[in-house]
């Protein structure tokens, strides 16, 4: 009896355990970013761009470049996400063709992002000519976060009560405006969460856009989808690698991790809002 | 052709797969009248209603042979679309299954989709409808609110007008009382009793007093085969079939 106790004791301490380290460690993380890099930030680090050989001024280009390349990103991923899960959930009929495609969609969320740099490199910028350039950048991005927003998309859409779709079918309404009216409103709130992934992992990645959009230096903002752009990922790794000032610009590297940090839990945050939003009204 | 049959039901076989939920079923279905399918569960009734307007098209591998005939058309025909099919022949199912949209939208759903465009037509639709599954002085002052508000009874009676407001024809329901309380399910059978003055009602159920109360005929099933056949006081009295009275003696099922 008293054995059992023990056990049970020493499962329950270990799942508490297994928790708290993984909270304590993402605590660890976030504090310590800010402490080191917080000191960097104010104002003109926000607004100015980077000068004396990127050793002083501020990193505006390059959060502008990340907001525009994720935005860009999730611009191409959404839509097509989207629509390829309504597929493979609402209309494929399962089998060896299916089945092709969704082991292909899980090798693409395998596969390592500088391949998908390469991949960008040899298909938008040389093959079709674009350049490394925002559009370019956005759309590496976007076929990189891909499989996350089709799988996301996929259980939302097949977590909608098959109840629903009865209904709306036994109305004789067909079965696309039963998709468009019923379905895919219901499934909003889970399609949210997988483009909050997305965003979050566009957003941080700096091997896929090295090669397509990323801007060692520029001054200049983009004026069209065209242009290089600067990006707080690659700015880091460029400060922390390539630099003739790496001890010097440490702070700014921090502050630029900080900046990056924040940018993205800010776009969750909303996400997350609008979602929480859209669950209350739709419940069931 | 008896012109008081709006559904008849020609030699039908159906199949999931590869295994037989329906063996030659032929019968004829009379307007406006109620007709209950009764028999033990897995005997095909429910199968059969989901035929009726071709609900069963959802499921993956599903096969039909034979006819069946809703105004001199085969429903089954290749050219026939389900969608309009559907439109008349409307259905309420086991579950009260409400949109998460409010009670106005829920019942304006179909018929706006439908063409209806006019706000004082889609207005008028509501009330009529909602009338006639009497729920109107229930729900008439809170029409705005979400139909998952509602208690179980009268979400089914949402579900019930949101089929009516499409005008069908037809109103198949599957067992539209075994998800609800006593009370809740004598307003429903009220409710049938009046309805059957402009619809034809076909519906499934578990319950044999239920069938007794409300049918006009009946259809006993088992094992994927139409057993007997009759109006409801004779198949409840003296039905012709030996495994029809052990089944409503409650001898098996």
């Amino acid at each position: 009896m008293k054995w059992r106790y023990f056990k049970q004791n020493l499962f329950f301490v270990t799942v508490r355990l297994s928790a708290f380290i993984i909270a304590l460690s993402i605590g660890a993380f976030l504090v310590y970013i800010f402490m080191n890099g917080i000191g960097a930030v104010n104002w003109d680090f926000l607004t100015l761009p980077p000068r004396d050989s990127m050793t002083k001024g501020g990193i505006m280009p390059a959060i502008l470049g990340t907001f525009y390349l994720t935005a860009g990103a999730i611009i191409i991923a959404l839509p097509l996400g989207v629509v390829s899960a309504i597929y493979l959930s609402e209309y494929a009929k399962q089998g060896p063709v299916i089945r092709l495609i969704r082991i292909g969609i899980n090798c693409l969320a395998g596969v390592p992002s500088v391949v998908f740099g390469l991949f960008g490199l040899g298909l938008f910028v040389v093959f079709l000519q674009f350049g490394s350039c925002i559009l370019s950048g956005a759309l590496t991005l976007g076929f990189l976060i891909l499989p996350t927003i089709i799988g996301a998309s996929e259980e939302a859409l097949k977590g909608v009560p098959q109840t629903f779709r009865e209904a709306s079918l036994g109305l004789g309404v067909s079965k696309w405006q039963t998709i468009l009216r019923i379905v895919l409103p219901n499934a909003l709130p889970g399609i949210l969460t997988g483009s909050i992934l997305g965003i979050g992992r566009a957003a941080g990645e700096t091997a896929p856009i090295m090669f397509t959009a990323a801007a060692f230096f520029t001054a200049k903002l983009p004026t069209s989808i065209f242009d290089e752009v600067m990006a707080l990922p690659y700015h880091v790794y460029v400060l922390a690698t390539a630099g003739t000032h790496i001890e010097e610009t440490r702070p700014i590297q921090y502050g630029t991790i900080l900046v990056l940090v924040a940018l993205v839990s800010g776009i969750d945050l909303i996400a997350i809002i609008m979602r929480s939003y859209i669950r209350k009204k739709k419940r069931w | 052709m008896l012109s008081d049959n709006i559904i008849e039901i020609k030699k039908v076989n159906f199949y999931y797969g590869a295994s037989k939920a329906l063996t030659d079923v032929t019968m004829d279905f009379k307007k406006n009248k109620v007709t209950a399918l009764i028999g033990p569960s897995g005997c095909g009734k429910s199968t059969l209603l989901r035929l009726l307007n071709r609900m069963n098209d959802l499921i993956d591998g599903t096969r039909v042979e034979g006819e069946v005939v809703f105004e001199d058309r085969n429903i089954y025909d290749p050219n026939v679309d389900p969608v309009e099919i559907r439109r008349r022949i409307g259905m309420v199912f086991q579950k009260p299954n409400p949109f998460p949209k409010s009670i106005f939208n829920n019942i304006t759903y179909g018929p706006k989709l439908g063409g209806v465009k006019n706000r004082s037509e889609l207005e008028a639709l509501v009330e009529q409808s909602l009338k006639q599954a009497s729920l109107w002085n229930e729900v008439k002052d809170i029409l705005n609110q979400s139909a998952m508000m509602l208690s179980g009874g009268q979400q089914q009676r949402i579900c019930i007008a949101r089929a009516l407001a499409m005008k069908p024809d037809v109103l198949l329901m599957d067992e539209p009382t075994s998800a609800l309380d006593p009370v809740s399910t004598a307003k429903i059978e009220e409710l049938i009793e009046e309805l059957k003055k402009k619809y034809t009602i076909i519906i499934v159920t578990h319950n044999m007093q239920q069938a007794a109360r409300i049918s006009d005929y009946t259809g006993f099933f088992y094992l994927g085969k139409l057993i007997e056949y009759n109006p409801t006081e004779k198949l409840f009295t003296t039905p012709d079939v030996k495994q029809t009275e052990e089944y409503i003696t409650g001898r098996f099922g």
